[in-house]
């Protein structure tokens, strides 16, 4: 037994060797750090999962806008790179590799995330380490005054704005609207700004079925949806589960009684279901291709993303990776580097129009005033193209109208 | 709340459950026959759907992809058996099980480097396309095809186990393959058949649930567990279990969904706690059967 203790004390200071060591060599890069070093922007997305398709395009379209600055020169001279990770659509998972990316990695700053919920956890670490956070993926809580951050700026539409113009364009006083919701915030938080829209329409809400995230079979559902007897179904959910519970409405006749509404509609699972089954929905979204016609920036950005994807087009989901790195690089272009401080500042003063016409972040919530526009799918003997998927019923200039006032969302005016 | 809502939802379940059936017989066989707990199922579920789509469109009709892809995909698992599973009869359960759960992955990722990892549509066979009215609501015509699809394969399936000598090699060699090797029986053979026949069975699952959903690589996951859960409720290697359970479970979702729609995903699970809890070797399972 006596050895033990002379054993444990040379661990002990040993350890403390290694420990002091450890944080003199986690110090000096830090202190170290050269004016010509990489800008390394954090990008954490769900790679895999029922988002893949969405998420996959955001990671090409952020890669371009890096890519586009760096071929000028970079910022001041300096590289940028961008860290791409995997968060598994799974909060836990996010708020890890988050944390990663700013303790092991030392990135300057994060963009991404792709369903609200996860964007919330990815929030949580960059708040506390005062990192600056760009989110690409739809929240309204994010905007509120509980949640907010001054290092947090949301790119994305957000469900209020979005399912106001969609309402506009679907709903009419004195119709019937059901919902089929995915239960969990993002569906949540669509139901409330469809139910708020409904109210200021005068529309009548005959009643919601909440669905469990991820669902493959929606069949049990269309029963009771179908005896509900509305004018509107809306359905508010994401990536797979839109293309399948779209799929299975259709398939037991809902289309023939209603008309089908989706909050955001999605340009992978259009092209995941076919023509037939999508022919009429009408939906939301930030950015579709065609506006090429009407907008010079829409014009460049496809163009420049087919350059670099042998021909390909840029979707929706694609266009916010593209507009959160922009923005970000844009306003680290007018701090003249990585100072947090001086690039916050320089978002908020920030006035771009990267894809679709001009954008700012709002001083108050950081929220990205921009337009939105309200999408039809076409029918397949409509189409002029594979590509010619939506008609555009409405490309709502943005303005600060179209968001919660500053005070509503609890913000000091 | 009227009758012919809840008439509407037993005819959701039962169609639910009828995907659920046919895939869960498969593993349920093949565990049964082979103790073999075939973790690439989903993987081949999935694989099925994809062969279905792809032989459909080469053959321009649906039917030759209900046909021909679970033989195709059958043979393959034919493939598996020769190759790779024959190398692990007689050692401990663990060994074919992380096998075929390392093969799902492999599969799955050959899939996504050949199809890409978005979905890919499958349309409905344009007989069925459209809703048949039934008097007091409309159901699709192709669940309604489905349902009596699942029922002709199961009574095929259960005439030729029952009434036919294979059937009765079959069953004998589960029960003692030893005898049957001294009878005179290739037991090799029979057992090549039967995983072949498992995995063919998965497949043909995979076509049918491909209209009703969109195919894509990772479709197979989430029916893997839920066949997992139909065989555990129904008693494994039991394959009337595998039959009373797959309704049992769908029809328990549907019901659920109309009362309380966000609980029918944890209703199966919930289902398998309470057999579990009573009947610790399923419905109609063996007590202490270790295969």
């Amino acid at each position: 037994m006596p050895k033990s203790g002379s054993t444990s004390k040379i661990t002990r200071r040993t350890a403390l060797a290694g420990l002091s060591a450890g944080a003199a060599l986690l110090a000096m890069p830090r202190l170290g750090r050269a004016a010509d070093e990489t800008i390394r922007i954090g990008f954490p997305t769900p790679l895999t999962g029922p988002f893949a398709a969405e998420a996959r395009d955001q990671v090409k379209c952020a890669e371009l806008a890096v890519k586009l600055v760096n071929d000028k020169g970079g910022i001041g001279g300096r590289k940028v790179e961008l860290l791409v990770r995997d968060d598994k659509l799974n909060a836990g998972e996010a708020a890890t590799r988050t944390l990663e990316l700013i303790e092991k990695d030392k990135v300057h700053a994060v963009v991404g995330a792709l369903s609200s919920a996860v964007q919330l956890a990815v929030n949580e670490v960059t708040r506390a380490r005062g990192v600056i956070y760009v989110s690409i993926s739809q929240s309204d809580t994010i905007n509120e005054a509980k949640d907010f951050s001054k290092y947090t700026f949301h790119e994305a539409l957000n469900p209020h704005m979005t399912t106001a113009a969609v309402a506009r364009q679907t709903l009419k006083k004195g119709m019937k609207v059901a919902h089929l919701v995915a239960d969990y915030a993002y569906g949540h938080e669509m139901l409330r700004g469809f139910k708020r829209a409904q109210a200021a329409i005068g529309a009548d809400n005959v009643g919601e079925i909440l669905h469990p995230f991820g669902a493959a079979d929606y069949s049990t559902f269309m029963p009771r949806l179908m005896s509900m007897r509305p004018d509107v179904l809306c359905i508010s959910n994401f990536g797979r589960d839109q293309a399948n519970s779209i799929k299975q409405a259709v398939d037991f006749g809902v289309k023939q009684q209603m008309k089908i509404v989706v909050p955001v509609i999605l340009h992978n699972q259009r092209l995941a279901v076919g023509p037939d089954v999508f022919e009429g929905v009408v939906g939301g979204a930030n950015y579709y291709w065609g506006l090429e016609g009407q907008s010079k920036s829409a014009a460049a950005f496809n163009a420049a993303f087919k350059a670099a994807n042998g021909g390909a087009i840029p979707t929706d989901y694609g266009a916010y990776g593209y507009s959160g790195v922009g923005s970000l690089l844009a306003a680290m272009q007018a701090a003249g580097g990585t100072d947090t401080d001086k690039v916050v500042d320089a978002l908020e003063k920030l006035q771009y129009d990267l894809t679709k016409g001009p954008q700012h972040y709002r001083k108050c919530d950081h929220q990205s005033v921009q337009s939105v526009l309200v999408l039809e799918s076409k029918k397949k003997s409509a189409m002029a193209g594979d590509n010619d998927l939506f008609a555009v019923l409405a490309n709502d200039a943005g303005s600060d109208d179209m968001l919660r006032s500053c005070s509503e969302l609890g913000h000091a005016t | 709340m009227d009758l012919s809502l809840i008439i509407m939802q037993l005819l959701s379940g039962i169609a639910l459950g009828a995907v659920l059936v046919i895939t869960a017989l498969g593993l349920t066989i093949v565990f049964g026959m082979l103790g073999v707990v075939n973790f690439a199922h989903g993987a081949l579920f999935m694989i099925g759907a994809y062969a279905g789509l792809y032989l459909a469109s080469l053959t321009g009709s649906f039917w030759w992809g209900l046909l021909l892809a679970p033989i195709l995909i059958g043979a393959f698992g034919m493939l598996i058996e020769f190759v790779l599973i024959r190398r692990l009869y007689g050692r401990s359960i663990d060994d074919p099980l992380l096998l075929t759960f390392g093969l799902s992955y492999i599969l799955v990722e050959g899939v996504r480097i050949v199809f890409g990892s978005d979905g890919i549509p499958f349309p409905t066979p344009p007989q069925l396309v459209g809703v048949l009215d039934l008097g007091i609501g409309f159901f699709p015509r192709y669940r309604l095809f489905v349902i009596a699809l699942v029922a002709v394969v199961l009574l095929v399936l259960w005439l030729t186990l029952e009434k036919t000598r294979v059937g009765l090699i079959v069953r004998a060699g589960a029960r003692d393959p030893t005898i049957m090797q001294v009878l005179g029986v290739d037991i090799g053979r029979v057992w090549l058949a039967i995983f072949g026949l498992g995995v063919g069975l998965a497949a043909l699952g995979g076509v049918l649930a491909g209209p009703m959903r969109s195919v894509n690589p990772e479709m197979g996951s989430l029916v893997l567990a839920e066949a997992f859960v139909v065989t555990v409720i129904g008693g494994l290697g039991s394959i009337v279990g595998a039959v009373v359970a797959g309704l049992m479970v769908g029809i328990s979702i549907s019901m659920v969904a109309l009362f309380a729609p966000e609980m029918a995903t944890i209703v199966m699970f919930a289902l398998m706690a309470i057999v579990l809890l009573i009947r610790p070797q399923g419905l109609f399972g063996v007590r202490g059967r270790t295969a």
